[in-house]
């Protein structure tokens, strides 16, 4: 029998900590989608999305009802479309990620991903039109989310296909500079990439996936940061403890959501992601936990250590409470989605290096960042292979989100309004590594790859 | 379409009443379940310094109401008398605070 205690602390985790599904993402394989004539793969794509997630939205919203727990997104991801097209005779895949916006939109889901390419290790030609196509696409596209994955820890780091991203981001900032470079935030530079991700803008169904499934992104960075305060000076031990029994319930939710979603739509359910993903919500934050912990500004020394304290001990409750654990599973710092990141680096406390630092020990990487509009593309070449490198030692997944912020220096802001923030345009080092990137070629994988 | 009735005892749901105290509550909230034709199995209550806090367990089987339209009620209700009634399904309790 359940306590009264027990019932009340869930309805307040909902009622008044922000507890939340973040996303229901369903995977969708489009590898029978391809086709020589591009109008009949792009018929056929928009066919199989809208047959498949037609009810998506609608279960969405039932579950949200029913279980009286808000759920923030409904979202598709599809097979990497290079892999899709290429047997299309057409060198511009524009027509692709207008098949999926209609599809989107047709489907009613805010986001759709998988305009994506891997290309860890060289690019086919579907990788190479597709890449050349993203700046277009995204900019005429609103819906749907790019990504690239230029580096495994198998493979090593595609340098090559590093620069070329710095290009691709530019070009997207620049045709998306009168919607504050908006098209940058739906793009994504990958290392080890995830199959299985249900966040957006990284999201794509894999290869090894099945024919649909429904992934799962929980939330709640309001629920642990209040259980942080409540507990007040006790030691880091019985901090951890606390935070991971949080994790538990937090992603018991994901998985009842998860599971109720897959049974109305009659797909094999994925995996739970845990990542702990904050929103531009006051009190929904992940800097407001680590400041909780007692640092005065996120940012400052000891960030690192109280981040990997937090992201640690949100796996270890998290895989406990789901069957299939898989995604991103840690906590995000996207900075713009963040009030307390955001405060953190308008008060100077919080620099693009300590970010690099964070990524370290928790999920994804430098997120949501604007820097100044006139940054070279060779810079943001390097602080991809910095990212990358990052991903590739510690074989773990490191990500790039990046927004130049056209005619914008350090201080400006650009906003991006609703989920997606508004962020500070961060500095950047202006030392050039213009030689380094430009060399191109691959960094070999390194010696940790060789597990056999 | 509903999987909670896929549970054994998929229609039990919990009903929470929160809000400054006052005349009248229990007998509004049993009056609108009863209206449903929703049985009350368990009703716990306490006062958390000024502050009302009821839960109820409820079994839905034989009512004639789906979960949704009594949110809705209770809602209402909620409204008219101050207080925030909710009612959700059991299992997410049971998710959350059981394995």
């Amino acid at each position: 029998m359940l306590s009264m205690q027990e019932i009340l602390e869930t309805i307040k985790m909902v009622q008044e900590e922000n507890l939340d599904i973040r996303t229901i993402t369903m995977g969708i394989s489009l590898r029978d989608c391809g086709h020589l004539e591009t109008k009949m793969a792009c018929r056929r794509i928009y066919e199989k999305i809208t047959r498949l997630a037609g009810g998506l939205v609608e279960a969405g919203e039932k579950i949200s009802r029913q279980y009286g727990i808000p759920i923030v997104n409904k979202r598709i991801s599809v097979t990497p479309i290079s892999l899709v097209a290429e047997c299309s005779s057409t060198e511009n895949y524009l027509p692709f990620a207008h098949a999926l916006e209609e599809a989107a939109r047709a489907t009613g889901v805010n986001f759709i991903g998988g305009f994506s390419a891997l290309v860890q290790k060289g690019y086919t030609e579907g990788d190479r039109r597709l890449i050349a196509s993203i700046p277009e696409s995204l900019a005429a596209a609103e819906r749907v989310c790019a990504s690239v994955n230029v580096a495994t820890t198998k493979a090593g780091i595609n340098m090559d296909a590093v620069l070329q991203m710095g290009h691709v981001i530019k070009e997207t900032a620049r045709l998306t500079a009168a919607r504050q470079g908006g098209g940058c935030a739906r793009l994504v530079v990958f290392a080890n990439a995830p199959e299985d991700n249900p966040f957006m803008a990284g999201a794509f169904h894999g290869t090894g996936e099945p024919e649909c499934a429904i992934n799962v992104g929980v939330s709640g960075p309001g629920v642990v940061k209040n259980v942080v305060e409540r507990l007040g000076r006790v030691d880091l031990g019985t901090l951890a403890e606390e935070i991971k029994k949080t994790a538990f319930k937090i992603t018991r939710m994901g998985e009842l959501v998860g599971r109720t979603a897959a049974k109305m739509l009659q797909v094999p359910f994925g995996i739970v992601d845990i990542s702990l993903a904050p929103t531009p919500a006051v009190g929904d934050s992940v800097a407001e936990i680590l400041e909780a912990m007692g640092l005065e500004r996120c940012g400052t020394h000891g960030t690192t250590a109280a981040l990997a304290l937090l992201n640690d001990a949100v796996k270890k409750g998290g895989s406990m409470a789901s069957s299939h654990v898989g995604g991103l599973s840690g906590a995000f710092i996207p900075v713009s989605e963040d009030a307390g990141m955001i405060r953190a680096v308008e008060e100077g406390a919080l620099s693009l290096d300590k970010l690099e630092a964070m990524t370290c020990v928790c999920s994804v990487g430098l997120d949501m960042v604007a820097v100044p509009g006139d940054t070279p593309v060779e810079t943001i070449a390097a602080i991809i292979a910095d990212q990358a490198a990052i991903g590739v030692i510690n074989q773990k997944t490191t990500a790039v989100r990046i927004i130049p912020a056209y005619g914008k220096k350090v201080g400006d802001f650009v906003e991006f309004g609703g989920l997606l923030g508004r962020a500070p345009v961060i500095a950047v080092n202006s030392f050039s590594a213009a030689e380094f990137v430009r060399r191109g070629g691959r960094i070999p994988a390194p010696l940790n790859s060789l597990t056999n | 379409m509903s999987p909670l009735n896929d549970h054994p005892r998929g229609d039990r749901v919990i009903i929470s009443v929160l809000g400054k105290d006052r005349v009248g509550i229990i007998a509004a909230v049993a009056g609108v379940l009863s209206a449903a034709n929703v049985n009350i199995l368990d009703i716990s209550q306490t006062i958390l310094q000024e502050y009302f806090a009821m839960i109820l367990v409820a079994d839905m089987g034989n009512s004639n109401a789906d979960l949704e339209s009594l949110k809705e009620k209770l809602s209402v209700l909620g409204t008219e008398l101050g207080l925030r009634i909710d009612a959700q399904h059991v299992d997410v309790f049971n998710y959350m605070h059981r394995l």
